[in-house]
Formats: structure tokens, C-alpha cells, sequence
């Protein structure tokens, strides 16, 4: 069913953006629920086998998310700030995306995340925008993505590993 | 003949992609690498060498050791990993549509 979802994923690297664009088969009020909400983006906002785990999240304007990855050791990794900038309900809103420590220190610079919501006909589409003032933003941010695409390869590296110390 | 060294030749072999993904999370002494591994201290310091030569990896002294870190400008020119971003995103999303399908099942 997913395939014939629209998903749009742009890397820019003239003006240090990376545009991503996605439809649901839900309604606009379900899915702004789903980015939203605490329980419902811990279900699916980190890529299995890892378990996206919120401290604690304040949906409001200068209100902050503080969120954790846990591997499937239960070992936590990967902590996030996201801090919000801009809430328009069911609209857009925005936040920047600042990685941190296990004690929720920042570790600058992050990125700044634009994103909108619209719906037509029962589907609704999201517009994702993660801009980086500078070149080095954009590559420290393409450098956590890169952390991230590595932490779905750690089960086949346990897997690697077990292999090796045969 | 002194062997070509380039990216991908740092990443052609099964170890030392291993030793690149458990650096990529933090910085390690070739000791507490050498721990993951069955092989030779040995072994790991010459793929430690290779990945070097790569200039995938330097070395940082802090004190008595050294840590390897990943240079991570190094393995931006594999344009490829860009695709690791990307495939973040898709599988979040495929999740975030199980998601919304079991609440609108739920609603009914």
C-alpha cells in the first residue's frame, strides 16, 4: 500500500536543505496527532529494531521534546533535542533539532525543521524542510543521518561479529 | 608496489566496516576495538593502518592513548550514504503507516 504513496526525498546542497515530502492514507487531524503526540511517535519514529523513548515532551511554542534511541539491548543511545519554534495546529510547525548527551547538553549546531500538513481527499501530505544555515550544519546533519543508517546496520553487524569470532 | 589506498578500499572489507561502525558512535583506544574482535591485535591494527592510509580515520591523543575517530568529511564523498538518510525516512514511514492504519482500525 505504501508504494503507491508519494515520497519525495531531496538532498540540496546549494542552499543546505533537504526536502522531504510524504502522503498517508489517514485524515490531516490523525496524522498531526501521529508527529504530535508522545505515545504515538514513539511507535514509529525510530527505525526498527530501535525504539524511539521520549523524556519528556512539551508541545507548545519554547516547549521541548527530549527523546532517546534505545537499541533492542535496551541500552539508550542517540539522545535528541528538539526545541519548538512555531506551532500552527494541524498546520505546520517547527523546531530545532539540536543532538545531545544522556544529561540533555546540546551539542551544536542543529538544524532548523519547517514542517507542513495539508490534506485532499482523505490523504494527507507531509512537507518536511530541515534547513542548515551554513555547509557545516548540512554536513553534521547528513553525519547523524549517517550514525543513524549505521544503527540500522548494527543487528547485521552483531551478526558480522558473531561471524567473525568463529 | 605500494597499494592504492581510497575510500573504498577502506570499506571492502568485512573488519573494517565493523570497526567503522563501532567508531562512527564514539571514539575507541585499538585496544577496546581489538576487544570486538577474535582476531590478533595485530589484525586490527593493520586494517587500523589501511583505514588511516584511507584517511577514513585519525588518531587522537588524548593523554596515554590514542583514540580513533572516524573523518567523517572522508566518508561524506561516498554520496551513497546520503541514501542511509533516506532509507531512515522511508522505514519511518512505512512504520508511521502500520501506525495509522492499527488507530483507524481501532476507531471502527
Amino acid at each position: 500500500m505504501s508504494s503507491s504513496l508519494l515520497f519525495d526525498f531531496t538532498v540540496n546542497k546549494e542552499n543546505n536543505t533537504v526536502n522531504i515530502k510524504r502522503e498517508f492514507y489517514a485524515d490531516l487531524e490523525l496524522v498531526w496527532e501521529a508527529w504530535t503526540n508522545p505515545e504515538i511517535l514513539d511507535q514509529w519514529w525510530a527505525p526498527k529494531p530501535y525504539q524511539s523513548k521520549t523524556k519528556y515532551m512539551d508541545f507548545k511554542v519554547g516547549g521541548r521534546r527530549f527523546y532517546a534511541m534505545v537499541s533492542p539491548e535496551g541500552v539508550e543511545m542517540g539522545w535528541h533535542i528538539q526545541d519548538y519554534t512555531s506551532i500552527n495546529p494541524k498546520t505546520n510547525f517547527k523546531f530545532l533539532s539540536v543532538f545531545a548527551d544522556k544529561d540533555e547538553n546540546p551539542d551544536l549546531p542543529g538544524s532548523n525543521w519547517d514542517l507542513n500538513f495539508s490534506e485532499l481527499n482523505g490523504t494527507a501530505t507531509v512537507y518536511i524542510s530541515i534547513y542548515n544555515e551554513s555547509r557545516e550544519r548540512m554536513e553534521k546533519m547528513i553525519e547523524m543521518g549517517f550514525k543513524e543508517g549505521f544503527t540500522l546496520g548494527l543487528q547485521q553487524l552483531d551478526e558480522l561479529l558473531l561471524t567473525l569470532k568463529k | 608496489m605500494e597499494a592504492r589506498r581510497d575510500i573504498f578500499q577502506a570499506i571492502a572489507d568485512p573488519t573494517r566496516r565493523a570497526i567503522i561502525v563501532l567508531i562512527a558512535l564514539q571514539a575507541m583506544t585499538p585496544n577496546a576495538i581489538a576487544e570486538h574482535f577474535d582476531t590478533s591485535r595485530q589484525a586490527v591494527s593493520r586494517h587500523l593502518q589501511i583505514l588511516t592510509e584511507c584517511e577514513l580515520v585519525n588518531q587522537n591523543q588524548q593523554g596515554r592513548e590514542i583514540y580513533y575517530q572516524l573523518e567523517v568529511n572522508k566518508m561524506k564523498e561516498i554520496d551513497n550514504w546520503i541514501d542511509q538518510f533516506r532509507k531512515i525516512w522511508e522505514t519511518r514511514f512505512n512504520q508511521l503507516d502500520e501506525v495509522l492504519l492499527t488507530i483507524k482500525n481501532k476507531k471502527k
